[in-house]
């Protein structure tokens, strides 16, 4: 196959649907999701892999939406905040942003609630972090040292990180 | 942005021939840098070919040896059990780079050839002999706090931004590259050119040869590895020093030790002076020291970034000390 064009037809897997749509090479996926499919939950805050407002779930991992380009990820499942909801009931790490209150203006906050869903899972999974003292060990206790170091790419520029950390703390189960 | 073309090749050769017949094609894989690069202009490709769909994404052990795909992403090579255990270093870089979404991003490959972060390189309304050789350099007298104290040349002093590599090279790492003709295989020391009269040639990669695998060998037996990185906050920052060590001890004498430095020049910096001074030493404090002044002396500082040399220093006696001290 030779590639000319510039634009291409794309089908997009969002929060369990499936769009198609004809885009711009150079279109992000969180513009894609942002300006094709009136998805604005996910925000665009430096547009350059710095900030985390842009976070998403791709196939289940947390990444950036503004580095990744959306014909590059077709046939992936992409989640973002709209569709962790399930059948009108919030989200846990939803409920304990909002019991916590883990935000001030909210602009990062479904970056921070799509990347500590994922973080979870890492941990679930066994993942180690910088902080982890023992790489070989299998399990991993998500204490504040951890969590502020797993979700270090998500800045929040109101400075509601203690509240955050509470909140994840509490979807994580390890709140003291 | 330039617009580009998109392709999505069959296999690793499929895709060098793609790449290879038009000049300003750039493969596309984790994106991080790239897709940056290109919002900034400093890359303009017009054909974009994505190997992300190649496969390439394995991380094995055979016979001790351990061998990463190219496409393997930063998270899951640092999560990999033996990547942890018997290449701790490895791991321990990859965490303390980026952040959880970038690592789940970022490919192996990727994360070697990623570009500096130079103020001026960056920025592509300022001169830069990187990106624009003969246009000037304003960094010897301009920002400069974080760039290169050894290796750099007059006519450029940016850092090799990378916690990866540095590891690599201490565990002596070697690229399998596949090229128009088939598989060729370079070692990561000979991989990145010296900076020279020329700092846009960086890498010894011809135009469309593509990175397939990086093949660290068997470890010395009994070898102990850490990376240790300093930055100017706790996390998701670039070095502003760090090292990886690798030394084997036979008793309370070094048998094997090698020693690589990051965020002090254009490459992951091996200090084969402090190397060559502690084999066969029994590594006391003053040897520690001798052998790190030793790498130390041909630093060329400039205002702005002579702290780097203390820093350095304290960093390679502290990992080394600790090193060497366990089991005796």
């Amino acid at each position: 196959m030779t590639a000319t064009g510039h634009r291409s037809h794309v089908t997009l897997r969002v929060n369990g649907e499936q769009h198609r749509l004809n885009l711009d090479h150079r279109t992000t996926l969180l513009d894609a999701l942002r300006e094709h499919l009136d998805l604005t939950g996910s925000k665009k805050g430096c547009d350059h892999g710095q900030c985390g407002a842009c976070t998403v779930l791709v196939d289940g991992r947390r990444s950036n939406a503004c580095l990744l380009l959306a014909v590059a990820v077709q046939g992936r499942e992409i989640t973002t905040i709209e569709g962790l909801a399930a059948g009108g009931a919030l989200h846990p790490m939803q409920q304990a942003f909002i019991d916590h209150d883990g935000l001030q203006c909210g602009y990062c906050t479904p970056g921070q609630i799509c990347s500590a869903v994922a973080m979870l899972d890492e941990a679930a999974r066994g993942w180690p972090s910088a902080v982890t003292t023992d790489l070989a060990a299998t399990g991993v206790t998500l204490d504040p040292a951890e969590i502020r170091e797993r979700m270090s790419g998500n800045l929040c520029r109101c400075g509601a990180y203690v509240n955050i950390v509470t909140a994840v703390s509490e979807a994580a189960g390890t709140r003291s | 942005m330039r617009p580009f073309a998109y392709a999505r090749p069959t296999d690793a050769a499929d895709a060098v021939e793609q790449a290879s017949r038009n000049p300003d094609a750039r493969y596309l894989a984790g994106g991080t840098n790239l897709v940056d690069l290109m919002k900034l202009r400093i890359e303009s490709p017009d054909l974009l070919v994505d190997v992300t769909g190649l496969g390439l994404d394995a991380v094995e052990e055979s016979d001790g040896v351990l061998r990463i795909g190219a496409l393997a992403r930063n998270s899951d090579v640092a999560a990999d059990r033996v990547v942890r255990e018997r290449f701790a270093a490895v791991s321990q870089a990859l965490l303390s780079g980026a952040s959880g979404q970038l690592r789940n991003a970022a490919t192996a490959g990727g994360n070697v050839l990623q570009r500096t972060r130079c103020a001026y390189f960056t920025d592509v309304s300022k001169p830069c002999n990187k990106r624009h050789p003969g246009s000037g350099c304003p960094a010897r007298v301009g920002e400069h706090h974080n760039l290169a104290i050894l290796g750099a040349s007059e006519q450029c002093i940016a850092t090799h931004p990378s916690d990866f590599a540095v590891a690599l090279a201490a565990y002596d790492a070697r690229l399998e590259v596949q090229t128009a003709d088939g598989i060729r295989d370079v070692a990561l020391a000979d991989f990145y050119l010296p900076v020279g009269d020329s700092p846009d040639q960086e890498v010894a990669l011809q135009h469309g040869e593509l990175i397939t695998a990086i093949v660290l060998p068997a470890p010395p037996p009994s070898a102990r590895a850490a990376y240790r990185k300093v930055r100017e906050r706790a996390s998701y920052a670039f070095a502003i020093g760090s090292v990886a060590v690798v030394v084997a001890m036979d008793g309370d004498t070094v048998v094997e030790v090698r020693v690589a430095l990051g965020a002090v020049a254009s490459m992951p910096w091996r200090a084969r002076r402090t190397e060559d001074m502690l084999r066969g030493t029994t590594a006391s404090p003053e040897e520690i020291a001798a052998a790190a002044d030793a790498e130390l002396s041909s630093a060329a500082p400039l205002p702005h970034n002579a702290y780097k040399v203390p820093l350095l220093r304290h960093l390679i006696v502290s990992t080394l000390s600790e090193l060497t001290e366990v089991g005796r």
